[in-house]
């Protein structure tokens, strides 16, 4: 058995309305590859932010090689020889792909002063030509495609030759081959004594990867087992404190296929190729596909928030112009942000203000005065039919937690009026419990008849929901399934049908 | 077959472009007065040109550098002016000898730019908030230091010559053009040489691409920060002691409007406010747009209010035609 390089014992983290860490354990040893898993909102992340320096703990010790350390900032991580990589890529768009790599120990010349651009590049090129990587170093981050951007993160955090790397998903956008190649990298750092921490959403990594596994669920340390001594079907009981049933799919066939919207070659420069689909009455039409696949950017450009190049709506048959997310509203169109906190509501005002904001006109009197019993009596319906956990509708809406500020926004769609509804990730962050009422309420408005179009990276959710599904890969619609033949493997295969970043010889081709 | 791994830029879009863009625009002001009127492209009135860009454009180079963190300066003004104030303590009141009193102004002009990144970096002050206390602060201190006076440098006859003599004039006669140009051209090929070359210069653009990849990078932020707004207060140190050199006095109520006409260089210049991205070229380039404008319509006899309207107009469309362009 290797030695232990990191103990974490007794980690406590609190945010404003969440315990995000209740007394967790968690440990590392040199030479191995240490899993976490965990639905979200399950703590993984924070826990190795923690870690990483870029949380501070509340309670709790830290151990490293036996010697209780303090770690309040990233830089004193990486002095210790701890790196991660981020889920959200943290990468600096304005620089090159090589001058990203080499941030903070860039190489120097002529007496120190002057950067060493030849050698951040040269250096660059060989560590990419060790990971099999067909990228030229001096292209600038913003001209990158996510998955590439997430090589260049792996690179980078390579580069470090860290003791321990945390990697936070970072297959999340990778197709098969690069996957392989990342597991091939781990393998031989694993080999060199690096302790590996791995978190992932992709259960069917674990066997193929790591040596032992930890799972948390709800900010609490559930349990550190063996890899090779247990089942992935254990692991998820464990993940879900109980035995779901995963598989039922209530799915009603749609009777009355009144096509609600209509997209018809929607392009827009660099994000959104030639995209097509219909949405029909009582539907929900999942959305899936790998990270930057283009969903969000589709579900942008129908609400107006982003201006497309070209392409027509069609709303109940008839064609509109939608310029703003204004023209979106009139027509009927509401769109839920895969980033509720910054685009869909306004935290540090209650719940009621809320729920009409995107229908306030309806709720001014004379002389543009607020009717604020009529927007009460709103709130405190909905409040009440989207059984949202609050102390009252003047409740700030930040105290809330994540899913029921998800349920606030679903409301003030509804006040709004609005029959198409965009989910952009509509459980993310949100606990397990919440997480199927968010979903008895996707279906619910769709038996009311509302048109759902639901963007979601896990394939579980998509699997259990959605009615159709159109997988997207790189700005393009490569597949539609209907709920019969959607599974992981058709929907992955339909996902990754893009060129390759890594090349599978070692003849690596170099520009 | 090979596959097209990543987008390259387009042409359209690139640095480059912009710089020459910027650059043929004052290229087309400059022909435009030449042609207007007969005394606009004559040898003294281009070395007025230059003379009136320096002070500007030296305080611009520090600015660009705020600006490309994503933050603002508007006390370079009076800063300068506290430098140009703390020049004439140091000679005309101390006695100091002319070399150390201009070495304590451009020190007097880094303290306030420290003082400036240390309110914003470490205590998180907003960037104008923070520059425009000391904006007031510094107008305060000017008056209070120099009794509401003018302190003249006549004890120290060789200080004017500092940057109204020309050193070059005497090595090719008849190019009598000022020092106060050779020190903006230094002062350029410096600040150049820092945002390009320099791990500062590096960490500047980083700061104002994405603050928070920097500082999970494990980099000091905060100093860093320190640091750009540091040397952006020593280059208005740098404008104090040639503002003071010139008029050969350090006038205390001089300085507010001077960060109004820097911060319109390096936006002209290019520089997006939104942080990330910048040339020293272009920052120059605008200075002179700005001066070259104002020594036309004078030239042309537009009254000064119009050339207020003028300049307003050209800043608004230089950033509306960059903002456009960025979007294709």
């Amino acid at each position: 058995m290797n030695e232990l390089i990191i103990s974490m014992e007794g980690i406590e983290k609190t945010f404003p309305g969440v315990h995000a860490l209740n007394q967790c354990r968690f440990d590392l040893r040199a030479g191995e590859v240490h899993a976490l898993v965990g639905e979200n909102g399950a703590g993984k992340s924070t826990m190795m932010k923690v870690l990483a320096g870029v949380y501070a703990k509340d309670a709790g010790r830290i151990l490293f090689k036996d010697r209780e350390v303090d770690i309040p900032n990233p830089r004193i991580a990486q002095h210790l020889g701890i790196s991660m990589i981020h889920q959200e890529l943290n990468l600096i768009p304005h620089l090159s792909v090589a001058q990203n790599i080499f941030i903070g120990r860039e190489p120097r010349t002529g007496l120190g002063i002057f950067l060493n651009e030849d050698r951040i590049n040269a250096q660059t090129e060989a560590l990419f030509q060790t990971m099999h990587l067909k990228l030229d170093p001096k292209v600038r981050v913003s001209d990158l495609t996510v998955a590439m951007q997430q090589m260049v993160e792996i690179a980078k955090s390579l580069s470090i030759h860290s003791e321990v790397l945390i990697m936070d998903e970072p297959t999340a956008a990778l197709t098969e081959a690069e996957i392989e190649e990342l597991f091939r990298i781990i393998s031989h750092l694993r080999e060199q004594g690096v302790g590996i921490v791995y978190i992932t959403h992709r259960l069917e990594e674990l066997k193929r990867i790591s040596d032992r596994i930890t799972v948390m669920r709800d900010g609490h340390y559930i349990n550190t087992v063996e890899t090779q001594a247990i089942a992935i079907d254990q692991i998820i009981s464990m993940m879900v404190g109980r035995t779901i049933d995963e598989m039922a799919p209530d799915i009603p066939e749609i009777k009355a296929p009144e096509v609600v919207l209509e997209v018809k070659s929607l392009n827009r420069s660099g994000s959104i190729k030639d995209v097509s689909f219909r949405l029909k009455r009582g539907e929900i039409l999942g959305f899936a596909g790998l990270m930057g696949a283009g969903r969000t950017e589709v579900a942008r450009a129908i609400f107006g928030a982003d201006p497309i190049d070209s392409g027509e709506i069609y709303v109940m048959g008839k064609p509109v112009y939608i310029k703003s997310p204004s023209d979106a509203v009139r027509h009927g169109i509401g769109y839920l942000s895969e980033d509720r906190k910054r685009y869909g509501l306004a935290l540090k005002m209650d719940v009621e203000t809320n729920i009409v904001l995107a229908a306030f006109r309806r709720y001014l009197g004379y002389l543009g005065w607020v009717n604020q019993a009529r927007t009460r009596t709103t709130a405190e319906h909905y409040v009440g039919t989207l059984s949202i956990r609050t102390p009252g509708t003047q409740q700030l809406v930040k105290n809330l937690s994540g899913g029921n500020q998800q349920k606030v926004v679903i409301g003030k769609w509804l006040v709004a009026d609005t029959n198409i509804l965009i989910f952009d990730e509509p459980t993310r962050g949100i606990d397990v419990g919440a997480k199927s009422e968010i979903h008895k309420l996707l279906n619910e408005l769709a038996h009311q008849g509302k048109a759902i179009i639901m963007i979601s990276s896990e394939l579980p959710e998509i699997l259990r929901m959605s009615h159709r599904v159109i997988v997207m890969c790189e700005g393009r619609i490569t597949g539609e399934l209907s709920a019969r033949e959607a599974t992981q493997e058709a929907i992955m295969k339909l996902a990754t049908q893009r060129s390759l970043i890594v090349s599978s010889s070692d003849s690596t081709p170099t520009e | 077959m090979d596959t097209k791994i990543a987008q390259r830029p387009s042409i359209f879009r690139s640095d480059a472009t912009q710089r020459l863009l910027a650059f043929a625009g004052l290229i087309v002001i400059f022909v435009v007065f030449s042609l207007a009127s007969p005394y606009f492209f004559q040898f003294d009135n281009i070395v007025g040109i230059l003379l009136a860009t320096t002070v500007n454009g030296i305080l611009a180079l520090g600015v660009t550098f705020v600006i490309i963190t994503g933050g603002i300066d508007l006390s370079v003004g009076t800063v300068m002016t506290f430098s140009a104030v703390m020049t004439g303590v140091f000679i005309t009141f101390w006695g100091l000898p002319v070399p150390l009193g201009i070495l304590g102004g451009l020190l007097a002009g880094g303290l306030c730019g420290f003082i400036n990144g240390v309110l914003i970096a470490r205590f998180r002050v907003p960037p104008f908030i923070a520059t425009l206390g000391m904006l007031y602060a510094t107008k305060g201190l000017s008056l209070i230091i120099s009794g509401v006076k003018p302190i003249y440098f006549n004890d120290s006859p060789g200080f004017r010559g500092i940057v109204m003599d020309s050193a070059l004039g005497r090595i090719i006669p008849g190019l009598n053009i000022p020092n106060a140009v050779l020190v903006l051209f230094g002062a350029a090929i410096i600040a150049g040489l820092i945002l390009s070359k320099t791990v500062l210069g590096r960490y500047t653009v980083a700061l104002g691409s994405n603050e928070e990849a920097v500082r999970l990078s494990g980099i000091n932020t905060v100093g860093w920060k320190t640091a750009v707004y540091t040397l952006g207060g020593l280059f208005s140190g740098l404008a104090g002691v040639v503002i003071a050199s010139r008029l050969n006095s350090a006038q205390p109520a001089l300085g507010p409007g001077y960060e109004l006409d820097a911060i319109a260089a390096v936006v002209i210049g290019g520089t997006s406010l939104s942080g990330g991205e910048g040339t020293i070229l272009g920052t120059i380039i605008g200075a002179f747009v700005i001066s070259v404008l104002t020594n036309g319509l004078r030239i042309m006899s537009v009254p000064q209010e119009w050339q207020f309207v003028v300049t307003g107009s050209i800043l608004v469309l230089a950033v509306y035609f960059d903002l456009v362009r960025r979007k294709r």
